[in-house]
């Protein structure tokens, strides 16, 4: 019981960072962009990559992991991305379908379709023992990882320059420019760590997850829900969303394996049905 | 007299604003009611409650003695309760003639039609067309509405309002955006509008709001401040105060 | 002397002899290439699928991700029916086309509130459901690995589905037609305009007092309701229902296929269905397992160019064809 309560936990802290950058990108910015995988994945591929070919450390590929998939949406968004803000919400689906289509067939065909694995250090190996419990301890790892990052990244958003800089471009982007913000750079640093972030999550979930080249398409999903359920408020919602998306699937598969993903898009419907504005946005005057 | 539309206590809460702050406010039938205040008063808040756009947080609206607090928005329409909009609501793809049209065949419950071509009814059509040429649109009707120039558009917004045969009629800023030289079109028309048709006019123009109405309430943060006829509001040194005062023309 | 209002509404609906022209050539094409009929018969399910996701984007401005669901709900409709016994086609259709809408139906009104997002999430969400329900209930649906065993009657008692597809095609490219006539019929109407309206400005629809939601919610049904028919003339077709029918890439699929036609333009799913069609024959071709990579190239590239440009470009062209002004 307490070992599936801790497996959710973490594997819902794995999806926030994952999906956090998402809830920014989409939430705030309302650019629907279901390509948000892609960048995961990217992350995925990196760490699998320096680890089992160039030897690096599972510790040092983590920022690695991180600054690849940043650059990666650095230059995307420069070149594409930046396209489609002002576009309607039916060409962003296409061409972000279109994005992920691309880079699944891509992967596939440059890598094949196997499973990618990683070799996680011996310090991460092996199960501590807490309440009666066995805890496996690079869960205990990512928990401790992802709630850093979590406080980090709502600290950024709330107290710095940058934070306020981006809910002032979010807000009303022509405003924002008359104050002197430079709207465009705001955005492509927002998309590149939030695409960073991504990439930092896939490297952190190859273990836990699984990669291969479908691995856009079968976390989407997962990822729309932490965005929509969370609310578009900010990354608070997001944070909470991921925790109960993690611990219902978790929870879910184990206690009534018979019917599956079902329980989490019933959720979302449900959420959706009584919330459709999300769990934790607050309602919006006007 | 009797009473065309009124709200009891009306409130409406946004959050932790108030945006309508009790407003009870009785409009007599075939009035030329005016509602003035300054930006940010609350009046187009009003507008959407009193159109079901928005549902308040407390108290009640009446039409014609009917209570319609709860009513969908298409339903007051079908009652007669018509509204313009502040900012152009206009279907950008459509051309005049079918947007009068559907207009009109929405108010003659033909909206579901799903057989006959659309305008098969000829007695539509030639409403809409009626409409269209007293509005000075004829010329224009079959073009798409979004090439318009912004004064045909603004007499558009008016003329699908007029093809729901409203009984009561809200006008949310009719001349807001038109240059001065075009002005008048729009000021014709408000005096053609037929007698026993009550107006509700939302305007910040006062030139507009004192030759054409005859009575006038002023909100000032959501709430009612006063109320009356003309002369006495353009008297009230409270109104001169908060609103005439300070904010001239604008 | 000018034409008068009148004239003018009812000359937008009227039959064009480009129309015809179109319609002759796509059962021309059976003569001329008897052998592809198969591929013809896919075209024409996969137009009428089209056709019906453009009711709900391209007419009631609904973005849906997952309109296989009601494909794949036709799809295991008729399928079962076919595999207890009761196995004549147009009972099959009748079949789909209910079952389907009354999912539709219900569904419909978790749209009427929320923005595109959460309209996306929920179609996206109700297919995913579908799938994982079908994939479950193995017993039932044959899961993983397809229903078994269908056994379809001839079409009215007469005509028996033959190898070579020539009855598959002619049976479905007749639903099709059929069906055309209908959806060209309602978007012509008043309900038709009424939706563009809802369309363009859902809250100018609403002061004009048309009922938003009832509007949406009676399209979405009858879309449902094509799909299901498109997803059971391919199970009917190809003796064949597995839960790749509900998959997401169906409803990727269909949107790509819609927009690379036009969106809010009938003849555009058809169009987009040919063009879509004849490329994955003939990507699948060249590289079997990669074609996917293409199809999200011209994905991307539809959306950098324009895809309204292109529909523009296909509609002047049939425009120059027939004489004047565009088709349907």
């Amino acid at each position: 019981m307490l070992t599936i309560l801790f497996d959710g936990i973490a594997y819902g802290m794995l999806l926030f960072v994952l999906a956090c950058g998402l809830s920014v990108t989409m939430g705030l910015m309302n650019f629907i962009n279901l390509s948000h995988g892609v960048f995961s994945m990217a992350g995925g591929y990196i760490t699998a990559f320096l680890i089992n070919r160039l030897g690096v450390p599972f510790l040092l590929c983590l920022p690695l992991a991180f600054l690849f998939s940043a650059a990666l949406g650095m230059v995307l968004e420069r070149t594409l991305y930046r396209r489609l803000y002002a576009r309607s919400h039916l060409d962003q689906v296409l061409f972000t379908i279109g994005i992920v289509f691309m880079a699944v067939a891509a992967v596939d065909y440059v890598i094949g379709s196997q499973q990618q694995t990683v070799k996680l250090p011996e310090i991460l190996k092996g199960r501590i023992d807490i309440f009666g419990g066995s805890i496996g301890l690079y869960r205990v790892f990512i928990i401790a990882l992802c709630g850093c990052l979590a406080v980090t990244i709502q600290m950024l958003l709330v107290k710095t320059r940058f934070g306020s800089q981006l809910r002032a471009a979010v807000d009303d982007p022509r405003v924002a420019r008359g104050m002197g913000i430079n709207v465009n750079t705001v955005f492509a640093i927002t998309f590149a760590v939030g695409s960073g972030l991504a990439g930092l999550g896939g490297a952190l979930g190859t273990d836990i997850l699984g990669m291969d080249p479908t691995f856009p398409i079968k976390f989407m999903i997962y990822f729309l829900i932490v965005v929509t359920v969370g609310g578009t408020s900010g990354i608070t919602g997001a944070f909470f969303a991921s925790l109960i998306l993690g611990i219902a699937d978790v929870g879910g598969k184990y206690y009534v394996p018979q019917i599956g993903a079902f329980i989490i898009y019933a959720l979302m419907l449900v959420v959706l049905i009584i919330r459709p504005q999300g769990l934790f946005s607050r309602s919006k005057g006007k | 007299m009797s009473i065309a539309l009124a709200t009891h206590d009306l409130v409406k809460n946004f959050g932790g604003l108030r945006a309508t702050d009790h407003v009870s406010l009785t409009i007599h039938t075939g009035a030329r009611h005016a509602l003035i205040g300054p930006n940010g008063a609350g009046k187009t808040t009003l507008i959407n409650l009193l159109t079901g756009v928005l549902t308040p947080s407390q108290g009640n609206i009446t039409l014609e003695g009917e209570n319609i607090t709860r009513l969908s928005q298409h339903a007051r329409v079908q009652r007669g309760l018509v509204r313009t909009f502040q900012i152009n609501q206009l279907f950008a793809d459509m051309s005049p003639l079918q947007s009068l049209c559907l207009a009109v065949s929405e108010r003659n419950q033909q909206g579901r039609d799903w057989w006959r071509v659309a305008g098969s009814d000829k007695a539509h059509v030639d409403e809409a067309e009626e409409i269209l040429t007293r509005f000075g649109l004829r010329d224009v009707m079959m073009q798409q509405t979004r090439f318009l120039p912004y004064g045909k558009q603004r007499l558009l917004e008016i003329a699908l309002a007029i093809a729901c045969k409203p009984r009561v009629l809200l006008l949310d800023e009719p001349a807001a955006g038109v240059p001065e030289e075009e002005r008048h079109e729009i000021i014709d028309i408000l005096a053609a509008l037929p007698k026993d048709v009550t107006v509700v006019l939302i305007e910040h123009d006062m030139d507009l709001v004192f030759s054409f109405a005859d009575r006038i309430s002023v909100m000032v943060n959501g709430a009612l401040l006063t109320e009356g006829g003309v002369d006495e509001i353009a008297r009230d040194p409270q109104v001169r105060a908060v609103y005439l005062g300070e904010s001239g023309h604008e | 002397m000018a034409p008068s209002a009148h004239q003018m509404m009812l000359d937008q609906a009227r039959w064009r002899w480009s129309e015809s022209l179109f319609w002759l050539s796509s059962l021309a094409v059976l003569f001329v290439f008897p052998s592809k009929a198969l591929l013809f018969s896919q075209i024409a399910i996969m137009g009428l699928f089209a056709l019906s996701l453009d009711l709900i984007l391209g007419y009631g401005g609904i973005v849906s991700l997952g309109h296989a669901a009601f494909f794949g709900v036709g799809a295991y409709a008729a399928g079962l029916m076919a595999k207890h016994g009761m196995g004549d086609p147009l009972l099959g259709l009748g079949v789909a086309a209910f079952v389907a809408a009354v999912i539709g139906w219900l569904t419909s009104f978790l749209l009427l509130r929320g923005s595109d997002l959460t309209r996306l999430m929920v179609t996206l969400g109700i297919a995913l459901m579908l799938f994982e329900l079908a994939n479950r209930m193995a017993p039932i649906t044959g899961g993983a690995d397809g229903l078994q065993g269908m056994m379809v009657g001839p079409v009215l008692g007469l005509f028996s589905f033959d190898l070579f597809g020539k009855t598959a095609y002619l049976y479905a490219l007749t639903v099709l037609f059929l069906l055309f006539l209908l959806a060209r019929k309602i978007v012509h109407s008043t309900f038709g305009l009424s939706l563009r309206a809802v369309k363009g400005n859902a809250l100018r629809a609403g002061a004009i007092g048309i009922s938003v939601s009832g509007r949406l919610v009676a399209i979405y049904t009858l879309s449902a309701a094509f799909a299901g028919i498109a997803g059971a003339l391919s199970a009917q077709t190809t003796q064949l229902v597995s839960l790749d029918v509900l998959d997401f890439h169906r409803s990727a699929d269909v949107m790509l296929v819609l927009v690379i036609g036009g969106v809010g333009w009938l003849y555009g799913g058809i169009i987009g269905a040919i063009m879509f069609t004849l490329m994955q024959d003939w990507l699948a071709g060249i590289t079997p397992q990669y074609w996917e990579f293409w199809i999200g190239l011209v994905l991307v590239c539809l959306v950098l160019v324009g895809h309204d440009r292109i529909k523009t470009g296909v509609q002047s062209m049939v425009a120059r064809l027939g004489g004047k002004g565009g088709a349907a």
